[in-house]
């Protein structure tokens, strides 16, 4: 048995693999990222399951973390190349910083440098497997951007990445106005994170919700939600129906 | 049935590994198969393989490029030392590590785990699978054997283990995971590592607790029929 998942098929005209210069296929990685703007700054929710494969592998892999001063950045998707982009943000601020000069990378900027980042990979054909949630405060201005794999960028008042997209930005679209409250905010969130639990295989019931604002970046510890499935219409499902799901 | 055994097939060590923190250290552990298709090259194989004194690594997938790797890392953290003038970290090793994997993605098929004590942080496990991710935890499994244990180790885990109790929980779930991956067998070895030093282990596979469906090995038959509490021989 090989638990490898890189085996090519006999009739397959790709080449050696060893020949390729491009990132294939991604390893562990990580499900959805939602983020909202409210009242003070930003909010961004992740849970933190790390999949390699069908297998819920890692259940501690942090996938929110703080970029600079004023930034907080969300990723899902391979996590060996969340954990590259970290570093090459590393180097970005610290050369920031090197100036002196009291001026600090704002989150505009930091969502530009990932798109220029993102979209010359994709051009190479070895992209970075992410799709990415950048939100952050500069000078009382909020920013909320997301960028792709393939280097889709844009911002909005809500974005979400993977599943996200689908099951969490309805909710949003109905439910988000401009001023939310820390609360509202969080309630929302969690609203939306307990129906990715509910309905995404590779969402796992422990999750963070990180906030930045004017002041900084704060996140939650790790955490568990409540979910519902006492519906009598989920008791009996069968009875009328024998044999049926 | 495929009677042709494909001896050319890359050697690949199907595995189990693993790698546990106690309060003091860590406990790294491994079977002892590693397989050509479906022949067994070697049935003795040391998986644990030294990157420093202080520094361990269990080595999982393909038997070349677990090995290549770790000969590099141990290479380079040679260097390390003398630049550094005293011992290197495990989290240093474990970085080397992923570097390495990391970079050469396309190419490599191996998961390792990283284990080892250093006077800054003490015992520290680093798993790097597949693609080259680095997560810090505080035990690891892998290699093929690996999927057997998620739930023996979800329940029978927890903090702050003794250096005995650490031991007796990798040797059995090693153990466990021998007795139903085919891709994993041989002998049990454990590497224990903390302040005081460095110590080898080995559990030799007619030594270790019988689970399901398992016999208690005999040495002929004919012991058994001759024994006082025979089974006389059914038609």
């Amino acid at each position: 048995m090989n638990f490898t998942a890189s085996k090519q098929p006999e009739n397959c005209l790709l080449g050696p693999e060893s020949d390729s210069q491009r990132t294939l296929y991604p390893y562990v990685t990580g499900t959805s990222v939602v983020a909202l703007k409210y009242k003070d700054g930003i909010l961004m929710a992740a849970d933190m399951g790390g999949s390699y494969g069908s297998t819920l592998r890692y259940k501690s892999v942090e996938r929110m973390k703080p970029i600079g001063k004023h930034s907080l950045l969300g990723a899902s998707g391979e996590i060996s190349d969340f954990q590259e982009i970290l570093k090459y943000l590393d180097e970005l601020i610290l050369y920031d910083n090197m100036w002196d000069d009291g001026n600090s990378l704002g989150p505009k900027e930091v969502h530009n440098y990932l798109t220029r980042v993102m979209y010359n990979r994709r051009n190479k054909f070895n992209p970075l497997w992410n799709s990415l949630v950048l939100g952050g405060v500069k000078k009382g201005e909020k920013y909320l951007g997301t960028v792709s794999m393939i280097g889709v960028n844009f911002e909005d008042n809500h974005v979400a990445t993977g599943f996200g997209n689908h099951l969490a930005r309805p909710i949003l679209r109905q439910e988000w106005h401009e001023n939310l409250s820390f609360e509202d905010g969080v309630k929302l969130l969690e609203k939306c994170m307990r129906v990715l639990l509910y309905r995404d295989r590779s969402a796992i019931n422990k999750l963070q919700i990180a906030k930045i604002t004017e002041e900084g970046m704060t996140i939650s510890p790790p955490y568990s939600l409540k979910t519902y499935w006492e519906f009598s219409a989920f008791e009996n499902p069968t009875q009328g129906a024998v044999g049926s799901w | 049935m495929d009677l042709e055994m494909n001896l050319n097939a890359p050697h690949s060590m199907g595995t189990t590994i693993i790698g546990v923190t106690y309060n003091g250290g860590v406990v790294l552990g491994a079977d002892s198969r590693t397989s050509t298709g479906m022949y067994v090259a070697n049935r003795a194989s040391d998986k644990i393989t030294q990157l420093t004194d202080n520094v361990y690594v269990c080595r999982s997938g393909s038997a070349a490029d677990s090995q290549i790797v770790s000969d590099y890392v141990r290479y380079f953290l040679h260097q390390h030392t003398i630049q550094l003038g005293q011992s290197a970290t495990s989290k240093v090793a474990a970085n080397l590590i992923r570097l390495l994997s990391y970079n050469n993605k396309n190419m490599l098929e191996t998961g390792l785990i990283v284990g080892g004590w250093d006077k800054y942080e003490g015992g520290k496990i680093y798993a790097i699978p597949l693609g080259g991710t680095l997560i810090e935890q505080p035990f690891a499994i892998g290699g093929s054997g690996s999927s057997y244990l998620y739930g023996f180790f979800d329940q029978a885990w927890k903090e702050g283990m003794t250096k005995d109790e650490a031991e007796q929980l990798v040797v059995k779930a090693v153990s466990l995971a021998i007795a139903r991956d085919g891709a994993s067998g041989g002998v049990v070895r454990t590497v224990i590592i903390n302040s005081e030093g460095v110590t080898r282990n080995f559990y030799p596979g007619d030594k270790l607790q019988l689970w399901h469906e398992e016999l208690e090995p005999q040495n002929s038959l004919l012991d058994l029929l001759n024994s006082s509490n025979s089974e006389p021989m059914n038609i």
